[in-house]
């Protein structure tokens, strides 16, 4: 393998391109981002970096005099990648003739509505933290819709800068889906203790306004005033580029469970590619840093060696700060048959629980408790290399 | 120099937190080697002592930054800074600990004292 490019730059393509160097692949590497920026790390987007208090050279993925060696592809997006992998058209007309290739494509927040008045944002780059933060102003009227991950950090962080906060939640609890509905409620309670007035179990019917968004109207008849708007109600995988390159992308680019596709010297990571679980029985695309952070290694170990290295990740692990508290989950909560809280109480907002299947742990949720949260999450994975893949489907 | 502990007492594999000016984390590798680091994330008041211990890296268990216990140095966001090394001594089978004495790196909003 001479040439491979890596389809975009965030930090699942990254973490596989300094995997590349790592593992001494020595040809040629391209990097294409279709944004024009430095890679940026996402997490304070939501955070930090969307109060204020973190400058975009904080953020920034590459450190100090990083170099790769590689070639940097910036404000262009992929096309089309030719059903044998060797060529990727990009969208300034040019291509790359590769024998290797990353496709990391990430993901793109949903858009319920095909137009949308001025106010109205959702945040997945940094020029989406930048246009949402001129919006956070003392006194201004925001409505979240979502109180999923990106829903409810904004909230936090909106409600310390001084902003009125409305959250809209269409399931009974928020994180009702990831995390089960008992969890959820803790999150929930998390928005309550700190004024931000959660409305959960009901829909938006629609956006009022114009020009300039006016306010949310709810399925149950009511309209909630608003001077902005938070559209978190999940991402979609960029593989439209990829229709017609022969790879199955229900879902995702499907990969086995080590990143690697359909098409030999293909691999794909982060939140545009679906793994095959074996713990799950099922594909599974993970939106979150961490698998994006670690995966990179394992898909580029696939790549460099056609297949024939096979190395194990972890139990996929996510975190989430709101509010000054950080929560911490490891695992597959799907699929638990119990929840029950080892440690501290839910009431208190201090706690870790841990989710079973057939006795087995199979997930851990932390609110505090890092230490112990670190104890379970090793034990996890422990679990997890435990089985061998022989003795599962797949 | 600081006696912290009995060889015998930390375990391969185990890390242990000493409540010095800063704190100080101490970590008995799966490969037997004994080392020391700032106990705090250079990016957010948590303890490494309770990180996640990989061969001679010890991973921040909230925000998953990896820092290389021989340097200090860290791999990847969001930690950018790197964390103070310290020196370990074996004698006689007890730990011993030199503190280092440049300034640490806290992260933001966590005062912390330079070294004894």
């Amino acid at each position: 393998m001479k040439a491979v490019a890596v389809v975009g730059g965030s930090l699942a393509g990254l973490s596989a391109a300094r995997a590349l160097r790592k593992q001494g692949f020595d040809g040629s590497v391209t990097i294409v981002s279709d944004e024009t920026r430095p890679p940026y790390d996402r997490p304070p987007l939501s955070k930090s970096f969307l109060a204020g208090a973190t400058t975009e050279g904080e953020i920034a993925l590459l450190g100090d005099g990083e170099d790769l060696g590689a070639a940097w592809r910036t404000g262009v997006t992929a096309t089309r990648l030719d059903p044998r992998g060797r060529r990727v058209e990009l969208s300034d007309g040019t291509a790359l003739a590769v024998d290797g290739l990353v496709i990391a494509t990430g993901a793109r927040p949903r858009r319920p509505w095909p137009r949308m008045p001025a106010g109205v944002d959702v945040l997945r780059t940094l020029d989406d933290a930048l246009g949402l933060r001129a919006r956070l102003v003392p006194g201004a009227r925001l409505v979240v819709v979502g109180a999923g991950f990106i829903g409810a950090e904004v909230a936090s962080t909106a409600h310390g800068l001084g902003v009125e906060v409305t959250v809209i939640e269409a399931a009974p609890t928020p994180l009702s889906g990831p995390l089960g509905i008992d969890i959820g409620a803790v999150v929930s309670a998390l928005h309550a203790d700190h004024g931000v007035r959660l409305l959960s179990g009901v829909g938006v019917a629609g956006l009022v306004g114009a020009a300039q968004i006016e306010g949310v109207e709810l399925t149950d008849g009511r309209t909630v005033a608003a001077d902005a708007v938070l559209l978190g109600v999940g991402v979609q995988p960029n593989v439209e580029w990829l229709t017609g390159s022969g790879l199955p992308l229900t879902g995702g680019v499907q990969c086995d469970s080590y990143g690697a596709t359909g098409i030999p010297n293909v691999v794909a990571v982060g939140d545009c590619a679906t793994w095959y679980d074996r713990e799950l029985g099922a594909y599974h695309r993970i939106e979150h840093w961490t698998a994006a952070r670690e995966r990179g290694a394992i898909a580029v170990s696939s790549l460099l060696s056609g297949g024939t290295v096979r190395v194990e990740g972890r139990p996929p692990y996510f975190w989430s700060d709101q509010y000054g508290c950080t929560l911490q989950v490891a695992g597959h909560t799907s699929g638990a048959e119990s929840a029950t809280v080892e440690e501290g109480s839910v009431q208190d907002r201090d706690f870790l629980a841990v989710y079973r299947r057939g006795g087995e742990p199979v997930a851990v949720v932390a609110l505090g408790h890092s230490r112990s949260f670190m104890r379970w999450r090793k034990q996890l994975a422990r679990r997890a290399v435990s089985v061998p893949p022989s003795a599962l489907s797949r | 120099m600081i006696r912290v502990c009995p060889l015998a007492d930390l375990a391969r594999g185990e890390a242990k937190r000493l409540d010095l000016d800063p704190a100080v984390a101490i970590f008995h590798t799966e490969d037997g080697e004994v080392l020391a680091i700032d106990d705090t994330c250079t990016h957010q008041d948590a303890s490494l002592a309770d990180g996640w211990l990989e061969g001679c890296e010890v991973e921040c268990p909230l925000h998953s930054s990896k820092f290389d216990l021989r340097t200090g140095q860290v791999d990847a966001p969001p930690a950018k800074r790197p964390v103070r090394t310290h020196q370990v001594t074996i004698t006689d089978g007890d730990i011993y600990l030199t503190i280092a004495s440049e300034q640490p790196n806290a992260p933001a909003g966590v005062d912390v004292e330079a070294g004894p």
